[in-house]
């Protein structure tokens, strides 16, 4: 193995570090189903599977949990997959069309609601599960007009609203937002967005520039840590051999 | 006891302008789509319309026959955006109650336990709380005193299921990975009508399966049809995957050329244009 100490032949690429951004959201969760929704998120689960959470539990993206060869363990229909979400065993990466600076999130419609300029998908899940077990977010293409100012319709539950409702919102938790730029979290007095790392070759300026809102930055701010020389392996090799991360994350 | 089979036109003409109407099913999966399109040969309208949605609120949706839809999404799945269905909201067609996949589910059982509401930890700090003025909320009479959204009871007037097997009297049978949510459809419901793709004597239904796939019991359901592809072009494993390139030309044809090519005639002319498009 005296390849895995040098730098890898093959530059990592962006789309990589957003795979291992997404996959330390699962880091020390311990057994619990990880649903990830978008590719990159997926390649992140089930790489965090193979490598330091192995009690993560998976599904098809139907009705069964499986190990990440594919071999079912256990048997998930929706019905169940909704009573697990309230049971609280799991973490969700969801998608978002539009996120704020609390964390508010956005995938049922843009414009009022009463007649939308543009339908979506619809509430969905989200309001169940960002009460009920911690749900981080995804964003493939960091903009202006992802990171809002304010949301047109809440759908995955922020830190502001949460705060409003201690009791039903005791389970509330975001632990983090991947975007093709960087990491965030909420860990401000005021639980508002916070840039906790930029992926190599972005700058603080650049995330500015792409988002509506002023995210708190710290003066250090650190970068998103290299993928082992496994994990690369992993990814290109086993995870995702046809490259389809490229297509959700340009270089 | 009694033979419950009956051709679609017949459930379609037990329905009537203004009902409310539950869809089984999820997304574009095992949707009742036979008894869809029969549904949109009649001219039933102004519905309210409760349903995990797919094509079944889409078609429904574009052919203008949806007074109120209660939905958490409408997607095709594998096409994350219903057209048809998009279309129909961004011009205002029609009224929505948004809610949450989660309340959506507890408001069936609700409705099959004959309970007025069942509270759910879901909605509250978000904004299906603010288009849904109506929703009340309840708080826990135990010392935790944690506020619940009580969501009230989806009673229907009918609902729609489509299955693998079912027997005459109308003993309903999945045989993919997911039962959905058809059984609570059925049990939510004053009428079930249930189709699937064949009909076969009682004693057949456990021959090669596991009794748990008997998912729909007859007491709860008025009417079977058999209809072979009947939910085509949404999936019904392990009989059919979906028919994904039929699934693009739905949503990439607008839909009065949609109609006019494929929902002019009846169900066996529909499956002849979809075996000649293929």
């Amino acid at each position: 193995m005296t390849e895995a100490t040098s730098t890898p032949a093959v530059p990592v690429t962006r789309a990589e570090y957003c795979v291992i951004a997404c996959a330390e959201a699962w880091r020390g969760e311990g057994e619990v189903l990880a649903s990830p929704m978008g590719l990159i998120p997926s390649i992140g689960a089930r790489l965090a599977r193979l490598t330091f959470s192995p009690d993560l539990l998976l599904t098809d993206g139907e009705a069964m949990l499986v190990r990440p060869d594919g071999t079912v363990e256990g048997w998930l229909p929706y019905r169940q997959h909704l009573a697990l979400v309230t049971g609280g065993r799991r973490h969700v990466m969801m998608g978002a069309s539009q996120i704020d600076r609390f964390g508010n999130q956005n995938i049922s419609c843009i414009g009022d609601w009463e007649r939308p300029r543009r339908q979506l998908l619809g509430v969905r899940g989200a309001p169940v599960n960002t009460l009920n077990n911690p749900t981080s977010y995804w964003v493939p293409k960091h903009s202006r007009r992802v990171f809002v100012e304010k949301v047109d319709m809440v759908c995955g539950v922020g830190y502001d609203h949460a705060a409003a409702h201690p009791e039903t919102a005791r389970y509330h938790r975001i632990p983090r937002v991947v975007s093709d730029l960087g990491v965030f979290d909420f860990a401000t007095p005021d639980h508002s967005m916070r840039l906790a790392s930029l992926h190599p070759g972005v700058t603080v300026e650049e995330v500015r520039e792409a988002t509506a809102f002023e995210p708190a930055v710290p003066d250090e701010v650190p970068t998103t840590r290299e993928p082992t020389a496994e994990e690369l392996r992993l990814i290109r090799e086993v995870l995702d051999p046809a490259g389809h991360r490229a297509r959700e994350v340009g270089s | 006891m009694g033979d419950k089979t009956m051709t679609a036109e017949e459930v379609v003409s037990r329905l009537e302008s203004g009902m409310t109407l539950g869809i089984g099913g999820w997304g574009s999966r095992r949707k009742p789509m036979a008894l869809v399109r029969a549904l949109l040969r009649s001219d039933v309208t102004d519905l309210t319309v409760i349903s995990y949605g797919g094509p079944d609120v889409g078609m429904l949706a574009a052919a203008g026959r949806i007074r109120k839809l209660v939905a958490a999404f409408v997607t095709l799945d594998s096409i994350p955006l219903e057209p048809h269905y998009r279309a129909a909201r961004e011009r205002g067609a029609f009224e929505l109650t948004e809610i949450d996949e989660a309340m959506f589910m507890w408001g069936l059982r609700a409705a099959a336990n004959r309970l007025p509401f069942l509270p759910v930890r879901a909605g509250i700090g978000s904004d299906v709380m603010r288009v849904n003025p109506g929703l009340r909320t309840v708080t826990s009479p135990y010392e935790d005193g944690e506020t619940f959204v009580a969501m009230p009871a989806l009673r229907m007037d009918a609902a729609l299921v489509h299955v693998g097997r079912a027997d005459r009297l109308g003993n309903g049978q999945y045989l993919g990975p997911d039962p959905y949510f058809d059984d609570l459809f059925c049990e939510a419901a004053d009428a079930a009508y249930v189709s699937c793709e064949r009909i076969v004597d009682t004693a057949e239904l456990t021959k090669e399966a596991a009794p748990q796939s008997l998912l729909v019991k007859r007491h709860r359901v008025t009417g079977v049809v058999e209809a072979p592809n009947g939910a085509h072009f949404t999936s019904c494993a392990p009989d059919y995957g979906r028919d994904e390139a039929f699934q693009r030309t739905y949503a990439t044809t607008p839909w009065p050329e949609f109609a006019a090519r494929f929902l002019a005639g009846d169900e066996q002319a529909y499956q002849t244009a979809v075996r000649e498009e293929s």
